[in-house]
C-alpha cells in the first residue's frame, strides 16, 4: 500500500485527528513542563553545625536576629580519677551562658564558668555565608573575639585586673560538605597577661579542626582538636574531645568526652592540664535552649 | 486530499480553544498554620508557580519549600533541616483536574480540584474545594488540611506537644493567560 492510499483510507483521517489532539491533550502533562521552569533559590546554607558549640569551642553556627541563646555547659572530673571519686562525677564544674543575635551575623555573649572563677564576654561576626546560586560562596567565615577575666584568687600573687584578663582571636573556616559532613579550620590567637612561668609566652598560636558527621535528622558525632603552634610549657596538652549532638526543636544538648575541664578558648586551648590518651578525660555537656526574643518583621 | 481537509478543519475547531486557555500563576502564595499548646507555626511561599488550562481543567503547581519563610529563623532551619529534609525533596507538587467552574460566570464560584499531591517524596490523591473567580486574569484560594503522617513528616515524640499532626495549607494563585 503506498502512503497516498494510506492517507486516504478513512483510518488516516482519524490517525491525523487523533494525533492533532494528542498534540494538545499532552499539554496535560503540565507538571513536568512546570518542573524546568522553577528557577533556582540563592541558597544560603544552613545548619552546617548544629549548635553555636563544636565541642569546647565555637562553631561558624550564628543564630537569627533576636534569638537569645541560654547555654548551660558542664564538665565533671576525670574518668581516671577512680570510683571513689565515682569517675569524676563527683565533681562538677558549670559554666552558664546568655548569647544574644542582634541581627543575623553579630552575636554578643558573656558567661560565668565555675572553673577558676571566670567571667567571659565575646563578640561573633559572620562574615559569609556558605551560599549557592547565582552567587557562589564556598565556605562560611566567622570572626570571633573572647576576653576573659579569671577572678581565682591566689594567695602567693597579688591578682590586680590586668593579670587576670586573658584574650582569644578566632577566624572560623567551615564547609558544610554535604547534608552529613561538615569540617571547620579556626586558626587561633591567644594572648594571656598572666602565664604560670616566666618561660611561657604571653601569646600562643594555635590552630582548630572539627567537624561533624550527621548520624540522623537530629544527631550527629563530633570531634574537635587544638593543635597549639608555639607551646612553651610541657604540663599542658593539646585539646581532644569527641561529642554527640542531639537536638529536638529549640533545645541542643550535647555529649561529649575531652581532656579540657575549662570552658572558654582562653583556658582550654592554652591551659589544658589532662593528657586525653592517659585517660584524663571528662565527661561533659552543654545544654542550648533558644528563646526567639524579637520576631522577624515584628517590633517589640 | 478531502479527507486532509476535514482533518484540518476539525483539528483546527476542536484544538485551538484548548491551545489558548493556558494560564501562568503571576502571583501566588503558599501558606501553612499550625496551632499547638505551646506554640504556633506559620511559614509564608511566594517561591511558586503553577499553569491552569483552563478547557481541560488540567491543573499543576510546584512549591519549592526552602522558600518557606518562618518569623523564627531556627524554627526555619528545623523545618528544612529535620521535617521536610528539602536537600532531599526540595519541591512539592501538585497535578490535577479542576472541576465546577465557569470561565463566563462572574463573582466567587466554588469550584474543586482533584489530583495527587507530593511533600516530602510522598504522594497522595487530594481533593480539595475551593474558591474561583474570573476577575484579572484568574484568581484561586483554597485552604485544607494535610496530616504530616500522610507524607512520612517525623515528629520526634520530645516534640509532640510542639508541632500539632495537622497543619492547615492556604493556597492564593492569580493566573494571567499564557
Amino acid at each position: 500500500m503506498t502512503v497516498r492510499k494510506l492517507l486516504k483510507s478513512t483510518n488516516a483521517f482519524l490517525l491525523l485527528f487523533l494525533l492533532g489532539i494528542g498534540t494538545v491533550w499532552g499539554q496535560d502533562d503540565l507538571l513536568e513542563e512546570l518542573q524546568k521552569d522553577v528557577q533556582p533559590l540563592d541558597e544560603k546554607v544552613s545548619g552546617t553545625f548544629k549548635g553555636t558549640r563544636l565541642i569546647n569551642g565555637h562553631t561558624v553556627e550564628t543564630r537569627g536576629k533576636g534569638n537569645l541563646d541560654f547555654i548551660i555547659s558542664h564538665r565533671f572530673g576525670r574518668l581516671n580519677s577512680g570510683s571513689y571519686n565515682f569517675f569524676g562525677l563527683d565533681e562538677a564544674h558549670i559554666r552558664l551562658g546568655l548569647e544574644y543575635a542582634f541581627d543575623d551575623r553579630l552575636t554578643v555573649g558573656v558567661g560565668r564558668n565555675s572553673f577558676l572563677k571566670v567571667y567571659d564576654g565575646f563578640v561573633k561576626y559572620r562574615i559569609l555565608n556558605q551560599q549557592e546560586g547565582s552567587v557562589n560562596i564556598p565556605v562560611s567565615l566567622v570572626w570571633f573575639s573572647n576576653m576573659s577575666n579569671k577572678t581565682f584568687k591566689r594567695p602567693d600573687l597579688p591578682m590586680t585586673f590586668e593579670r587576670r584578663l586573658a584574650y582569644a582571636h578566632q577566624l572560623l573556616v567551615a564547609r558544610k560538605f554535604s547534608e552529613r559532613l561538615s569540617l571547620q579550620v579556626s586558626p587561633t590567637y591567644i594572648h594571656q597577661n598572666l602565664v604560670p612561668t616566666r618561660q611561657d609566652d604571653n601569646d600562643l598560636a594555635a590552630i582548630g579542626m572539627g567537624g561533624r558527621f550527621k548520624l540522623t535528622s537530629r544527631t550527629s558525632l563530633n570531634a574537635e582538636y587544638y593543635y597549639r603552634i608555639n607551646p612553651s610549657n610541657d604540663n599542658y596538652y593539646n585539646v581532644v574531645a569527641i561529642g554527640f549532638d542531639i537536638e529536638t526543636g529549640g533545645h541542643v544538648f550535647q555529649l561529649h568526652l575531652t581532656n579540657a575541664q575549662a570552658m572558654t578558648e582562653t583556658g582550654f586551648i592554652p591551659a589544658t592540664t589532662g593528657n586525653f590518651w592517659d585517660g584524663d578525660v571528662h565527661f561533659g555537656f552543654n545544654i542550648t535552649r533558644s528563646f526567639q526574643l524579637k520576631e522577624k518583621g515584628k517590633a517589640w | 486530499m478531502k479527507t486532509y481537509i476535514i482533518a484540518i478543519v476539525l483539528w483546527t475547531v476542536v484544538a485551538t480553544p484548548l491551545c489558548g486557555q493556558s494560564y501562568r500563576t503571576v502571583e501566588s502564595s503558599v501558606s501553612f498554620y499550625s496551632s499547638a499548646p505551646l506554640e504556633d507555626i506559620k511559614a509564608d511561599n511566594e517561591e511558586v508557580i503553577g499553569v491552569f488550562n483552563a478547557a481541560t481543567g488540567a491543573i499543576a503547581f510546584v512549591v519549592q519549600i526552602k522558600g518557606f519563610q518562618f518569623a523564627k529563623s531556627l524554627m526555619q532551619q528545623h523545618f528544612n533541616e529535620n521535617f521536610m529534609e528539602s536537600d532531599k525533596y526540595p519541591r512539592a507538587t501538585f497535578e490535577g483536574r479542576l472541576s465546577g467552574y465557569n470561565l463566563n460566570a462572574s463573582g466567587k464560584q466554588d469550584a474543586s480540584v482533584k489530583g495527587k499531591m507530593t511533600i516530602h517524596g510522598v504522594t497522595r490523591e487530594m481533593e480539595i474545594d475551593g474558591e474561583f473567580e474570573v476577575k484579572d486574569g484568574l484568581k484561586m484560594k483554597a485552604v485544607f488540611p494535610i496530616e504530616l503522617e500522610d507524607h512520612d513528616i517525623d515528629i520526634p515524640k520530645i516534640l509532640f506537644q510542639k508541632i500539632a499532626e495537622e497543619v492547615e495549607v492556604t493556597v492564593n494563585f492569580t493566573f494571567k493567560k499564557d
